[in-house]
């Protein structure tokens, strides 16, 4: 009767074990993009606040990136700056000031570019964000998505994006787009396609007073 | 074979076809009848006879509840009361300890006091002064005539200066002789008032004894009752039960909620020593709130302890049973953790507060508002590690409603299971008594449906038999249902 008592108690054990299983990841992954092509970098102190709204709300454990987009973003070399916060708070707290220090003296040294090649800062974002192994991942795109890339590069695939979310910030309109807006709505249209077609989620936040639901599912 | 050609097997007109199906279970139901009846009876008796022996069961478990319920309260109930003899005891033998062992000094001490008093009053007896003996002598003298002689008046003169000065000597004696007197008894006042004092305290002390004793003989009262198991005593005992866990639950939450403010004081330091982002397996629960709510556990179980090794409760029969020598060893080691965990979570406290004002400094950093150091930040820092220090030794006293909770429970729980053991046996007694009714409800809607072919039968037998009463498939029913197809019948003629 013990030794059946006994099996019992280590067969519930064992069963407890196994239910245990993967730990389940938790923490969060923000890749930023920043385009500095053109005049859109008078735009930049408006990223700026975005990106300390970021450090604001992530918490222990989160990644964070910010990239520029220039005329070739599929480099490291465009990341401006990138942490992984502490799981104690106090380092935590220490890393996003240097993060904010780093961010203020590229906002003040900012250079335009040519080229605006969003699509290679999306790849270097994805690359990113799946080797943080980050729970949920988010790559925002502070840019007027208007494409211009150099001859040569190729950029016209589709992109995997396996459940991250995509949300593009501050989509100015162009002068063209005054003209025709048509412009305008196709290519965000056109974007939306490539990153649903690519199991992605896509948004546009386009008035920065709604900030707040920037990451708004990150606590879910 | 489809249902509509099942249906149309009489005819193509589907009306017709029905009025024939009718017609056949109809007949087929008449000649059915007695049987039917008796399936449907049978039917209706078993589920009234399975209802009735689970609400006999039922009941049955009901008031063996209800017995042990009452033996478990008349226990609990006869232990507190020997409990509380057994304190009221111990006072009056501390109070007899404390104050009566002292009475041979006492005594001694009122007798030295009654004596010097006695003394004193000796003392101060007031013995007029006795006029002098040659006093008569001269009042003889000073009734001689003077006739005029200068001699005589001289003498007289000299006789009345010596009275004079006799009579204020005397009197001077007099007053000095009341002044001691006064004296002596200004002397006793210290006295009186002391034994006044003795006496006093000496009522007090009787007087509280007499207390005691009043409570004794209230306790024994109880305890008689309980012992003798009357209705009374399970009433008030149950009453007082009722009231035990209402308080002690509101108690309970009242702590529970000191519990909480402990946790938020702990869980965001205890995130700097074990890490923020780490997770109990899949679940939700952030490790360092799990720490935080280890610790407070641990806390509230050594308080738990605290007031069983102090005999303030008595939860843990091991520990009661200690001597008392270990036992307090035992209090003094958890007292000692108390206040080292009492330590840490001011210390930790001090830290949150640390921490959270880092953190308000960067987000004011990164709001671009500039950062201001606020006044007066030091008070809410103190304030906090106070709460840390306190809060522990706070839930310790969680002990003591929580033992009349669990005490309470079993009792209220007994009733409230008691009580749903009867509604079941309602529910099973009231679902038999459906049963038995619908049976006979479903014997005469059956009859009802046959009643053309009923009602040409009955007629046929009367023709037949004019004395006629009862059809026979009747008499294989029961005496109830026969009796409802004799008024349905009499009710039809």
């Amino acid at each position: 009767m013990k030794a059946r008592l006994i099996l019992a108690v280590l067969f519930t054990a064992v069963l407890g074990l196994a239910g245990c299983g993967e730990p389940v990841a938790r923490n969060t992954g923000v890749y930023m993009l920043i385009d500095t092509s053109g005049t859109y970098t008078q735009e930049i102190e408006k990223a700026q606040k975005i990106i300390n709204y970021l450090l604001g709300t992530l918490t222990t454990g989160d990644s964070l990136a910010v990239a520029k987009i220039d005329s070739g973003s599929f480099t490291e070399k465009d990341i401006v700056a990138k942490v992984t916060f502490d799981s104690r708070p106090s380092q935590a707290n220490a890393q996003k000031r240097a993060f904010q220090t780093s961010i203020n003296q590229f906002v003040t040294r900012v250079n335009s570019s040519a080229y605006t090649d969003i699509t290679g800062g999306v790849i270097q974002g994805i690359e990113y964000l799946n080797e943080t192994g980050a729970g949920k991942k988010y790559i925002l795109i502070f840019s007027d998505l208007k494409e211009e890339i150099q001859k040569g590069q190729i950029r016209d695939f589709p992109l995997s994006f396996n459940g991250i979310r995509v949300s593009a910030i501050n989509v100015t309109k162009l002068r063209s787009d005054n003209v025709d807006p048509r412009e305008y709505l196709d290519r965000l249209e056109a974007w939306r396609n490539r990153v649903e077609s690519g199991s992605g989620k896509w948004r546009v936040i386009n008035d920065l007073n709604r900030i707040e639901t920037l990451l708004e599912d990150k606590g879910s | 074979m489809s249902g509509t050609n099942v249906l149309t097997i009489w005819s193509d007109q589907v009306a017709i076809s029905v009025i024939v199906w009718l017609a056949i279970i109809i007949f087929l139901m008449f000649f059915a009848r007695p049987w039917a009846h008796q399936a449907i009876h049978a039917f209706a008796k078993v589920i009234h006879k399975a209802a009735r022996t689970a609400s006999r069961s039922i009941r049955s478990a009901e008031l063996h509840l209800k017995d042990r319920n009452r033996q478990v309260l008349l226990q609990h109930g006869r232990e507190a009361t020997e409990r509380h003899i057994e304190r009221e005891f111990q006072r009056v033998a501390t109070t007899v300890n404390r104050d009566l062992s002292g009475y041979p000094s006492l005594q001694r001490k009122l007798k030295e006091q009654i004596t010097k008093i006695d003394e004193d009053y000796q003392q101060t007896a007031e013995v007029p002064p006795s006029p002098p003996n040659w006093l008569e002598a001269i009042e003889h003298v000073a009734k001689i005539p003077g006739n005029g002689d200068p001699t005589v008046a001289k003498i007289l003169d000299d006789i009345h200066g010596t009275l004079k000065r006799a009579n204020d000597k005397a009197l001077t004696e007099y007053r000095s002789a009341s002044q001691r007197r006064h004296t002596l008894l200004k002397q006793m006042l210290p006295y009186w008032r002391k034994m006044t004092h003795t006496l006093e305290s000496v009522e007090k002390k009787i007087h509280s004894l007499e207390e005691r004793s009043k409570i004794i003989d209230n306790q024994m009262d109880k305890y008689s009752e309980i012992m003798a198991q009357t209705d009374l005593a399970t009433k008030l005992l149950s009453s007082s039960s009722l009231t035990q866990f209402f308080i002690a639950g509101l108690v309970l939450i009242i702590a529970a909620l000191g519990g909480f403010i402990n946790f938020q004081l702990i869980a965001l330091p205890m995130s700097e020593m074990v890490g923020a982002g780490t997770y109990v397996g899949n679940t939700s629960w952030q490790v360092s709130n799990v720490a935080a709510m280890v610790i407070i556990s641990v806390e509230v179980a050594m308080g738990l302890f605290l007031m069983e090794a102090v005999g303030i409760t008595r939860l843990f029969p091991v520990i009661g049973s200690m001597d008392d020598k270990m036992r307090r060893r035992i209090a003094w080691v958890l007292f000692s953790f108390l206040f080292l965990f009492a330590s840490i979570e001011s210390a930790l406290a001090y830290m949150r507060d640390l921490m959270a004002t880092d953190r308000e400094a960067l987000n004011q950093s990164l709001a671009g508002v500039q950062v201001v150091e606020a006044e007066y930040r030091w008070i809410p820092s103190v304030g906090q590690m106070i709460m840390g220090f306190v809060l522990p030794f706070a839930l310790t006293f969680v002990a003591i409603p929580l033992e009349s909770f669990v005490h309470s429970s079993r009792t209220v729980l007994g009733i409230a299971a008691a009580a749903f053991l009867r509604f079941l046996a309602f529910f099973c007694r009231f679902l038999g008594n459906i049963s038995l009714n619908a049976g006979n409800f479903l014997i005469n809607v059956y009859d009802l449906v046959i009643i053309v072919p009923l009602r040409i039968d009955y007629m046929f037998r009367s023709g037949r038999h004019p004395t006629h009463k009862e059809t026979k498939p009747d008499k294989i029913i029961t005496g109830k249902k026969t009796k409802s197809l004799q008024s349905m019948d009499s009710t039809m003629s």
